[in-house]
């Protein structure tokens, strides 16, 4: 089809209004930067950049607001590309040290610089910083580098010839061709082949048709959708565009948890630009073809991200899952066939559009293409969101990327893809993360979610803080997801409360295996993950709690015994200075004595000790 | 592949299928049958409550479970109904549902007619104290005089959900919360008594425990009455009482009782046992005669017809403005109700204003609302019909009389008011009452004598029915729908200029009356209602007279009290108002 807008043109006068900025100074405006103070710092680089004309190599400097750049824990992030340098835990009282210091005299801030977790060295040059190094950032490729409000620094990065490209071909078929090609499955949890997907839905092209983008991520600790939204609102646009296109659809809609407010904010303004620019809305770029984005916002609930309870929801009914089939591609939203992607999915449409099937299909491993976002968390040194080629080993995300666990503990598990998926071990580490593998394994890749888990963690007490969550978000429709995440989270509060039984152990285990199999939707079929998964490698520690009333991590309140030692125990009397409850008693230079009807469990006793004469057990 | 060569494979017997909507229906036709707690056939599929689910098998060997209500028929699938894992899935559902399960099961109105009950025992359930049990036991809704909500009963099989919009498209009924926490209840949490709720029962019909049932508290009240030396106790049954009770004694749907009733009542102890068709002719007498006097005179049309409680509910909650519209007749349980009170102690000894009480057997719970209406009041205070009880109850009332109903010798009912037309009988039954209107109006206007009375058009359970008349050159229209789902869309037809037609028939329950909220449960087989359907269709058929001005009781009465149709007398009697409900409904939620 004919275009009348040259993409390259735009792309070259994008290109040149970003040189026109001068100096480029990235400061975070993601969701947990701006909660750390970055729009103050933004504000602070404004102020002081306005009054300046001379700074040592360019006549003007630039503040740019980027969306998020995966390195969250380290916020607010400050990074000047054209330095090569990123600034971390940036507060507003610093910036004017980094624009007197290193803006206009050269001499970076070393006090800022990111130190290595392990060698505790700066790192000067931001490429030297293993979190980044060892990814592989393409859907994420943008997010942090581009002012994710303004529609030409995303077209200054190509944004939108894909789409151009695929209306000038005029050739939707080819298009799905190529998803296939590359490889590309469902970045949402199930994996499912996109370009099958597309297939299917364009089976019945002539009609009204729908595309729908799942933002609806509700796994706890969860933002690789929030960040390309935020980061990157345009590469999503683009990418459900050229779905809309290969499918045969004209609307579409994009839900979006009500939590995001930010997300939202910058998605209504990028698809209001879009529209503007003829990127979206009626006749896009001049050609025959029309593609509308609404916003629809999700009250929060867990299920919604069920495809199906989502389609509801957008209805306006209760989100509640419907059985499948009929599948959405033959009868999805308002009855009709309907597409629904997940954001990271649709997000990297647009790249295997331009960089060709191959491209994609040369990343990742045998069954798995391409590349995975992940969000990391828990006890490792380095927390954030990744991007790393499937098939990277457990391994090289927590000790390389991660930077290993926090004060030198030792690992013990990490929980993959959230309430749904499972914990593994030490023994996993290696195993290749890709769909099947860690299927196989017990887990399952989901949204992406990585809790990583030391030494210290209750196996026990982390299934039940992910059965409390699903219980809680189950729809309560129908009867193994409803009925059976409640009884299992009595007896693993049971068990936590060291009131288990041996039984308990076979009877969850049976709950967990019906619900598995009988369960109406994907909550309740994978509810019973992380009770499975820890059953089959940490069945030692469930038998201790019940058994020997003990929680060998520690952690479990009910069976912790706080003493002291009195051969240490000097009298000093700080323990029972500092205990809350008055549940200390001793004199002076005499050994002090915990009153265990009274102790809470709190642990400040033993942390204030200076003869570490109090221990838990 | 063709269309009719499809089969597929279910327990190890090729079966073929071709449209049915679901597996579930495949296996029943192929005589297996799985538990079931919330699939419907009238209804759509939920899918929920996990009991049907089977063991799927594909030509390439692979295996799932899935719930056989939803899953379409696949050619070449091999269907295993009871492997251990599906037989572990019903049972943990079923131990489950058990344990957050309110189990006075002795006392509940629902006992022995539980399908809860029912496949606890199939599958030997017999321990559930392992599991978490009901904590909370929460308030019976009682506020209503037609049912009763026992949320500790309730397995969220949203049976009642569905129902409710399905076929009235209402939604009175919604789930609200999430999780374990979800229950069943009409909007904002408030009491069906004070809800938009128009009483059909139809969500206790598709009710599988005892969650919601038929308000029977007026059941003792009978019983006392009946036992009460100084009381005379009057009776009347509706036309689609008799080929349905027979059902709850083994007799086979459809089967006419209408004398064995007679006789049941009699042996219960009712003092006079009339016939509600005696008076559904008179309301043929008197609406065809409103009918006619609206067409030729200019009056509001199109005229509804007001014989079904559940729709004038809706009309003077949802479309007050529309009132004008419905026939000023009492339905035929309002007409006997009135004339028993005047005439039944003129013609019979010992009966008097202050000792006659006057009962009902009604397909209905709305019945029950309807006789408590301010305008059935009489001048002392007290309703012209004192007492309504539902097919149900009476089957109860037959059983704990210890009557054995299947072998009881028939009889006729009292005179006058016990005779009927086959014109009378089909009112029971979606398009009857057109259709007896029909055979009247049109003797009235043309003078000449029907020789063909069946106008096969306006028969059927089916939702939407318009048939053209020709009365000799007058030319009138007639749509006849049941469920309420299909007269709000009548509503909005006339409201935007679009209805062509003079007649419309409105009854909220699918097919009508035969398959009322209070008559045995009959849910699980769509069938009945079709075999009761013919039931009332046969009795027409069979009976000495087929229209309503042929009764000559109906003859007598006119002659010697009510003069004509329509007239002075008949007014007071025979004819009421109805009163915009609407501002009482919408109280302040979200307004």
């Amino acid at each position: 089809m004919a275009l009348n807008i040259d993409i390259k043109q735009e792309q070259a006068n994008a290109q040149q209004h970003i040189k026109e900025q001068g100096l480029r100074v990235l400061v975070c405006a993601g969701t947990g930067c701006v909660a750390n103070g970055s729009l103050k710092v933004i504000e602070k680089f404004r102020e002081l950049g306005a009054n300046v004309s001379t700074l040592s190599d360019y006549d003007k400097m630039t503040i740019v607001p980027t969306g998020c750049h995966g390195f969250c824990e380290q916020g607010v992030l400050v990074i000047i590309p054209d330095k090569h340098v990123t600034y971390v835990k940036v507060h507003v009282e610093d910036v004017e040290e980094i624009f007197e210091s290193h803006i206009k005299n050269g001499q970076p801030v070393e006090r800022l610089l990111y130190k290595d977790p392990k060698t505790g060295e700066a790192v000067h040059r931001n490429d030297d910083i293993n979190f980044y190094a060892k990814q592989t950032r393409t859907a994420l490729k943008n997010c942090g580098k581009i002012n994710a409000e303004s529609i030409d620094e995303a077209i200054a990065v190509r944004g939108y010839e894909a789409l151009a490209k695929v209306i000038e071909e005029n050739n939707p078929d080819g298009v799905i061709d190529t998803i296939t090609k590359s490889g590309l499955r469902g970045r949402g949890g199930g994996g499912f082949p996109t370009g099958m997907k597309w297939k299917f839905t364009a089976a019945n092209r002539g009609g009204k048709s729908y595309v729908v983008c799942n933002g609806d991520e509700g796994d706890p600790g969860a933002f690789m959708d929030r960040s390309v939204m935020e980061g990157d609102p345009h590469k999503l646009l683009e990418g459900m565009a050229i779905a809309g296109f290969a499918i045969g659809a004209d609307e579409a809609y994009i839900y979006v948890r009500a939590e995001y407010p930010l997300a939202i904010k910058r998605l209504r303004k990028a698809i209001a630009d879009a529209e503007e620019r003829h990127y979206l809305g009626k006749n896009i770029l001049g050609s025959d073809f029309s593609f509308t984005i609404h916003i629809k916002e999700g009250a929060g609930a867990f299920v919604c991200g069920e495809e199906t309870a989502l389609i509801a929801s957008i209805e306006g009914e209760r989100g509640m899952p419907r059985p499948k089939p009929p599948f959405p591609a033959n009868k999805g939203l308002f009855g009709r066939p309907t597409l629904i992607n997940n954001v990271e999915t649709l997000a990297n449409v647009p790249l295997i559009i331009l960089n060709g099937a191959e491209w994609f299909s040369s990343m990742g491993c045998e069954t798995s293409k391409g590349t995975k976002t992940f969000a990391l968390t828990g006890e490792v040194n380095n927390t954030g969101l990744i991007e790393v080629p499937m098939g990277t080993t457990l391994r090289q995300i927590i000790f390389d990327i991660g930077g290993g666990i926090r004060g030198g503990k030792k690992f013990k598990a990490v929980q993959i893809g959230g309430p749904s998926g499972g914990c593994l071990t030490e023994e996993h580490l290696d195993i290749s993360m890709d769909y099947d593998s860690l299927i196989k394994a017990g887990a399952m890749v989901g949204s992406g979610g990585l809790v990583v888990m030391a030494e210290d963690t209750c196996m026990v007490e982390v299934a039940r803080f992910f059965m409390n969550f699903t219980k809680n978000e189950s729809c309560g429709k129908c009867v193994p997801c409803r009925e059976g995440t409640k009884n299992m989270l009595k007896i693993l509060e049971k068990i936590v409360a060291g009131k288990g039984e041996m039984e308990d152990l076979d009877r969850l285990e049976q709950l967990a295996l019906t619900v598995k199999d009988g369960s109406l939707c994907g909550l309740g079929k994978t509810a019973p993950n992380p009770v499975l998964s820890t059953l089959k490698y940490f069945k030692d520690e469930y038998i201790a709690h019940i058994r020997d009333h003990k929680c060998p991590a520690g952690v479990c309140t009910a069976m912790k015994k706080i003493t002291i030692d009195p051969e240490k125990c000097k009298g000093c009397t700080k323990c029972a200075r500092t205990c809350p409850v008055g549940a200390i008693e001793g004199t002076v230079k005499n050994p002090h004595k915990i009153d265990q009807s009274k102790c809470i469990k709190c642990e400040a006793c033993l942390n204030a000790c200076p003869f570490k004469a109090i221990s838990k057990g | 592949m063709t269309d009719d060569k499809k089969t597929l494979i279910i327990e190890g017997k090729e079966v073929e299928f071709s449209n049915e909507p679901n597996l579930l229906e495949v296996i029943r036709k192929a005589g297996m049958n799985v538990p079931t707690l919330c699939y419907r056939p009238d209804l759509t599929s939920f899918g929920a409550c996990r009991m049907c689910v089977v063991e799927v098998e594909y030509p390439n060997g692979r295996k799932m479970i899935n719930s056989s209500c939803t899953m379409p028929p696949e050619a070449g699938i091999k269907v295993h109904l009871n492997t251990d894992k599906v037989r572990k899935i019903r049972k943990m559902v079923l131990e489950l549902l058990l344990a957050n399960h309110d189990r006075e099961c002795t006392t509940c109105d629902k006992s022995g007619n539980c399908e809860l009950q029912k496949y606890a025992e199939e599958y030997g359930i017999k321990h559930v104290k392992q599991y978490a049990q009901r904590e909370v036991m929460t308030k019976i809704d009682d506020s209503s005089c037609a049912l009763v909500r026992d949320n500790n009963k309730c397995i969220l099989c949203g049976a009642c959900v569905r129902a409710c919009d399905e076929h009235q498209g209402l939604q009175v009924l919604g789930f609200a919360n999430r999780g374990s926490k979800t229950v069943v209840e009409p909007m904002a949490g408030r009491p069906l008594g004070n809800s938009e709720c128009i009483n059909c029962g139809q969500c206790a019909a598709v009710c599988p425990t005892g969650a919601i049932t038929i308000n029977s508290t007026q059941l003792d009240d009978v019983w006392n009455a009946i036992t009460n030396p100084e009381k005379k106790v009057v009776v009347q049954f509706a036309p689609s009482v008799r080929v349905a009770i027979g059902e709850m004694f083994g007799l086979p749907a459809g089967e006419n009782s209408t004398k064995k009733i007679n006789a049941a009542l009699r042996r219960i102890g009712f003092d006079l046992v009339f016939d509600t068709n005696f008076s559904a002719d008179l309301t043929i007498m008197e609406e065809a005669h409103e009918f006619i006097d609206r067409l030729q005179n200019g009056g509001k049309l199109p005229l509804f017809t007001s014989c079904c409680p559940g729709w004038v509910r809706f009309l003077e909650t949802q479309h007050p403005d529309m009132l004008d519209h419905l026939s000023s007749c009492k339905s035929p349980q309002g007409m006997m109700g009135a004339i028993i009170r005047e005439y039944v102690p003129q013609n019979h000894e010992g009966f008097t204003k202050e000792n006659l009480v006057s009962v009902s057997i009604m397909p209905c719970t709305a019945k029950k609302y309807e006789a408590k209406r301010e305008q059935f009041k009489m001048a002392d205070g007290r309703q012209e019909i004192d007492y309504v009880l539902t097919t149900q109850e009476l089957g109860r009332m037959i059983k704990g009389a210890g009557i054995d109903f299947a072998t009881i010798e028939g009889e006729e009912p009292d005179s006058p008011f016990g005779k009927y037309t086959g014109a009378g009988t089909i009112f029971g039954v979606s398009g009857g009452v057109a259709e007896a209107a029909a055979r009247t109006a049109y003797e009235v206007v043309t003078g000449e004598t029907l020789q063909n009375v069946v106008i096969d058009d306006m028969r059927g359970t089916k939702r939407v029915k318009t048939v053209e008349l020709d009365l000799k050159g007058t030319k009138i229209k007639v749509k006849i729908v049941n469920t309420l789902r299909e007269a709000e869309k009548c509503m909005r037809e006339i409201k935007e200029g679009k209805a062509d037609y003079q007649l419309l028939e409105v009854m909220a329950c699918p097919g009508g009356c035969i398959n009322g909220g209070g008559q045995p449960q009959s849910c699980n087989d769509s069938n009945i209602k079709e075999l009761r359907a013919q039931g009332l269709y046969k009795d027409d058929e069979t009976g000495e007279w087929r229209k309503s001005h042929e009764n000559p009781e109906i003859k007598e009465l006119y002659a010697k009290h009510l003069e004509k149709p329509n007239s002075h007398k008949a007014h007071e009697l025979l004819h009421t108002t109805y009163v915009n409900k609407r501002t009482n409904c919408y109280i302040s939620v979200g307004e």
